[in-house]
């Protein structure tokens, strides 16, 4: 702590979707190695500001690794070098004195730039909202041992219900594939009592929103789930498979 | 996590603890159906102030988030949608948004125009600072009355010295961030008036010049025992207070400590 660095950034600058975007250098000093990566980039602006030039526009809200905005690819990987972070919980003591960072937004079709590192990820609203919740009324609460839950299928649950939906799977996959995404979010409601009426019609669903919003096909390369900062597994997008499968065979 | 954040192993070196606030209490007033004010309008989660008092814990906001939409929302709001279709609603060539958008396009350039030095984020800061040092955990007659006076020069300062850079046909999140200060500047002052108002400590709420001789909460039921509405009346006029008293029919009040 108290300890400051300079660093060289490279981000990059887009004016809007259509418009076409470029890398630009900018240097900054006395950046405290405690902050962090978002407090670094509120530097950056502030002296963008004094000089009179327009801030970088990065999306960002709670600052906690929570809501999922803060969408920066950093040096090559989404949410920066660490595993299983977010941006926001990136600090500049995992940066060296007179680094390079390069800054650059999540490049996928599916989630076009909205201006410099800001993109639009509605996409994965609309995905959410063709069968990411529970549509009947449940009734009021069972008594405990009612309805018996086991460990192992609560913790697998949390698990995919950790997804953030940050998009990060989106911008390491090679394909642009969103399936860690829509997997985690089916598998979260499939293992679960709640989740079963409308499972086979979530599957199909969420899946044929997926494909006609411009996402690419699973190749199980794993990148997404090596980049996700809520490490969500892999073994989603094999369940993901099996019910959509499963569903179409009952058709 | 904690390691993470502060670089410290807590297994070697001690944590380093710092009181900060969790939460601001209170929020938008709505009915038993959460409605608010205006007619139509529901406000649901933490935004309202309708199921904590003086204090919120830990994962309230996620209990008050799940039992408004669970349990509550799904049962009121069709009390209002029941009539709404017999209701003509207006089209956008109706006068009201005629008016409305004219509003919001005067408050933006209000603010582009000001053309000062500083950027909303030293702004902000500032306003952070006053309600920090003097609105805070702490908080007395005299810081009170003095956050007040600092506010004025904040909202003077924002007026005069503001700096937006970029423009407002664009997406612009200097703007973003001047409009959203903007409302906080009407908030800050909203919550020194009310912390000035509740002459008692409760709750999140404590006034140094009321507490035990263990440095305990000393409350004052007998004067206070309401909760305090404030009603907008314009961002210069002094809001006016509705109180809705607290009556307890099942459960006596009492005091919360750890001590005993």
């Amino acid at each position: 702590m108290g300890t400051t660095i300079s660093v060289n950034l490279k981000i990059w600058r887009q004016r809007g979707p259509k418009e076409k975007g470029q890398f630009v250098n900018y240097h900054l000093d006395n950046v405290s190695t405690g902050s962090s990566f978002l407090e670094m980039l509120d530097m950056l602006n502030q002296q963008l500001v004094e000089q009179g030039e327009e801030p970088v526009v990065f999306d960002n809200d709670c600052r906690e690794g929570i809501c999922g905005m803060c969408s920066l690819y950093i040096n090559g990987h989404p949410h920066g070098p660490v595993q299983g972070i977010t941006t926001c919980q990136l600090h500049m003591r995992k940066f060296n004195d007179g680094d390079t960072i390069t800054i650059e937004p999540w490049r996928s079709a599916a989630f076009p730039v909205i201006r410099d590192l800001m993109v639009d990820r509605n996409a994965f609203d609309k995905i959410q909202q063709a069968g990411g919740y529970v549509s009947f009324n449940c009734g009021g609460a069972q008594d405990a041992n009612n309805l018996p839950i086991s460990k192992e299928v609560a913790d697998v649950a949390m698990d995919s219900a950790t997804c953030i939906g940050c998009g990060a799977c989106v911008a390491a996959c090679k394909n642009g594939s969103a399936m860690l995404f829509v997997s985690a979010k089916v598998s979260q409601f499939a293992l679960l009592p709640q989740g079963q009426v409308e499972r086979a019609r979530r599957a199909r669903a969420m899946v044929r929103r997926m494909d006609e919003l411009g996402f690419g096909n699973c190749t199980n390369t794993g990148a997404c789930a090596a980049e996700c900062p809520k490490n969500v597994p892999l073994s989603n997008i094999a369940r993901l498979n099996r019910e959509f499968i499963k569903a179409k065979i009952a058709d | 996590m904690y390691q993470m954040i502060s670089d410290d192993n807590p297994y070697e070196t001690p944590m380093m603890i710092f009181p900060a606030s969790h939460y601001t209490m209170g929020g938008i007033w709505v009915d038993y159906e959460l409605q608010t004010s205006i007619k139509g309008l529901f406000a649901i989660g933490e935004c309202n102030f309708s199921d904590h008092g003086a204090n919120r814990l830990g994962a309230s906001a996620l209990m008050q988030g799940l039992a408004d939409g669970y349990f509550v929302l799904p049962y009121t709001m069709q009390n209002y949608l029941s009539d709404q279709i017999k209701v003509q609603h207006p089209g956008i060539d109706a006068p009201e948004f005629d008016k409305a958008e004219a509003d919001v396009r005067a408050r933006i350039e209000k603010l582009m125009n000001i053309k000062g030095t500083k950027s909303p984020d030293e702004i902000h800061k500032r306003l952070g600072h006053v309600m920090w040092n003097l609105v805070g955990m702490g908080r007395t007659l005299q810081s009170l009355v003095k956050a007040l006076d600092e506010l004025e020069d904040v909202k003077k300062e924002f007026y005069t010295d503001l700096r937006i850079v970029g423009s407002a046909d664009d997406l612009n999140t200097e703007l973003e961030k001047a409009l959203r200060l903007e409302d906080f500047l009407v908030m800050a002052k909203m919550m020194a008036i009310d912390a000035l108002h509740r002459n008692e400590s409760c709750g999140a709420h404590f006034r140094e010049e009321y507490q035990t001789a263990d440095g305990e909460a000393a409350r004052n039921d007998k004067d206070y025992m309401y909760v305090s509405c404030w009603k907008y009346t314009g961002d210069n006029e002094k809001p006016v207070l509705l109180k809705e008293p607290l009556k307890y029919e099942a459960i006596k009040v009492q005091t919360r400590n750890y001590k005993s």
